[in-house]
């Protein structure tokens, strides 16, 4: 049954890459919508909130969370990046990497309600490093965490407060999320997965 | 494997341009409260110098404080080095310290490339001047400059630009690395310097040449002047001071010929009335007090790359 349709999918909605589709656009449109109102409910409207995503497809997913909630509440909640990268605990595992952009709203983030949001949680280190990372930018008042998908496999006790969708995983797989900003099509795909 | 920083020739264009992007990060860290980032934690850096300096030496310090890693100032003065110990020595005294980055500043061109290539030591080695050969972090940082000013902080913002270095080229080491880096980045050089002040051979850099600095500096986006060098002067390369500022100086009058957007650099240290005048120096055009600043920025790049990682991601083979 999963053999067959697979290739089918592939050669119509993924003019990228491989792998399964697990997520289409619409998908992503709507739990990002929930999400937006999840977090609404949570901090009980939308004042002091600070939405920073993390490089590079958590800074699309950021804004779109912010459009939403400006939708819905009328006010624009400042977007911006957090850079993890020198905060990595694997940074001397490999080549320097470059850098990626870190903009902090005007406003900062001291005594706001932070939300990191990232595309796929998997072993916790990334949030751990931006949390490191958001230490030095300032003193929020609360830190939460929006994911559009978590495969789950964490290495630390770190859980998130607003997840898209709970994607139970093998470690053999890789879980991909593509965003039109930058891949130019919305889509979570899952490759390597093992055939049964 | 990449390992050290020892001429600018040694970057490419991509490799340069990483240093360019990394340092405009670096640089929004001076707005932040807490100006430090843990990439170099538990790493030393020896800053080595055999040769007076202020800036630079300052610069680099900064700039590995504020990426955590630790610094060990080691200068000629006051040291075995004043007492007639060998290069040689000192770099294995500094192996055996466990230094994981050298920065070497000495009078004779060539000396960190001998660090670096002697099996000495076995840590990175950053060029901070060597004689009158190179000093490969004040053009990151000068092209750095241009480069938010004029190219609109992207890559291959200065493709085309043009940039007139003036003076004493003869004796800068500053110039020549500037020219290759510049070539590397797609901007067009001029060297403006009497003909006793250009040197030998530089009919082979990948520059154009002029004696005329009216008639070059109409045309240029940027317009770095540079120290005449009195302390490396033996024997007469212009008639007098006032003569050469006369015809190599930059001047209110000649300031008012350049075009709107055009910046004006120095690398220092000046020597006001020289080769500028104050009034150019502390102008809106002047990005002189800007350099310094990036300068730091720019060092943090280069060391994070170099070091950050567990090998290189810019730099010379080998």
């Amino acid at each position: 049954m999963c053999a067959q349709p697979a290739p089918a999918e592939q050669a119509s909605s993924q003019p990228s890459g491989g792998g399964r589709t697990v997520l289409d656009d619409r998908d992503i449109a709507r739990a990002l919508t929930r999400i937006s109102h999840e977090i609404l409910e949570r901090n009980k409207g939308a004042r002091d909130l600070v939405l920073l995503g993390i490089p590079s497809r958590g800074v699309p997913l950021a804004q779109r969370i912010a459009e939403r909630i400006a939708a819905v509440e009328g006010y624009a909640v400042p977007v911006g990046s957090l850079d993890v990268t020198m905060y990595r605990d694997d940074l001397r595992l490999k080549p320097a990497r470059a850098l990626l952009p870190t903009e902090i709203p005007p406003g900062g983030v001291d005594d706001k309600v932070v939300v990191l949001v990232d595309d796929v949680l998997f072993s916790g280190r990334t949030i751990r490093s931006a949390l490191d990372a958001l230490q030095d930018v300032g003193r929020p008042a609360a830190v939460r965490l929006a994911v559009l998908v978590d495969r789950g496999h964490r290495e630390l006790p770190i859980r998130a407060d607003f997840v898209g969708k709970n994607l139970p995983t093998s470690l053999v797989e890789r879980v991909r999320l593509s965003v039109a900003e930058i891949d130019g099509v919305d889509e979570v795909t899952i490759e390597g997965t093992v055939t049964r | 494997m990449k390992r050290h920083l020892l001429s600018a020739a040694d970057l490419t264009r991509d490799d340069a341009e990483l240093v360019l992007t990394t340092a405009d990060e670096m640089r929004s860290l001076a707005d932040r409260p807490i100006k430090k980032l843990p990439a170099l934690r538990g790493r030393t850096v020896v800053n080595l110098f055999f040769e007076d300096s202020t800036r630079t030496r300052i610069s680099f310090e900064a700039a590995a404080k504020r990426l955590s890693a630790d610094v060990i100032n080691f200068a000629a003065k006051g040291s075995s080095l004043s007492k007639g110990e060998s290069l040689k020595d000192t770099a294995l005294t500094l192996e055996a310290m466990g230094a994981d980055a050298v920065v070497v500043r000495h009078g004779s061109s060539g000396a960190p490339h001998r660090l670096a290539h002697s099996g000495w030591v076995r840590s990175s080695v950053v060029n901070a001047g060597d004689g009158t050969h190179e000093h490969p972090t004040q053009a990151l940082l000068d092209a750095f400059t241009m480069w938010k000013h004029l190219g609109e902080s992207r890559p291959g913002g200065l493709e085309g630009r043009r940039v007139a270095i003036v003076g004493d080229v003869l004796h800068s080491r500053v110039a020549r690395s500037n020219a290759l880096l510049l070539r590397t980045l797609g901007a067009e050089v001029t060297l403006v310097a009497p003909p006793t002040l250009l040197p030998v051979g530089v009919e082979s850099w990948p520059v154009e040449t002029s004696y005329d600095l009216d008639a070059v500096i109409p045309k240029a986006d940027a317009v770095m002047m540079l120290r005449v060098q009195r302390e490396r002067m033996q024997g007469g390369f212009f008639p007098t001071p006032r003569e050469y500022s006369r015809r190599y100086g930059l001047d209110a009058r000649r300031m008012a010929t350049l075009q709107d957007h055009t910046i004006v650099m120095h690398p220092g240290p000046m020597v006001r009335g020289m080769e500028i005048t104050a009034d150019v120096a502390d102008s809106a055009r002047s990005v002189i007090v800007e350099q310094v600043t990036n300068g730091v920025a720019v060092r943090m790049a280069v060391l994070y790359l170099l070091l950050g990682g567990s090998e290189p991601a810019v730099g010379g083979e080998e």
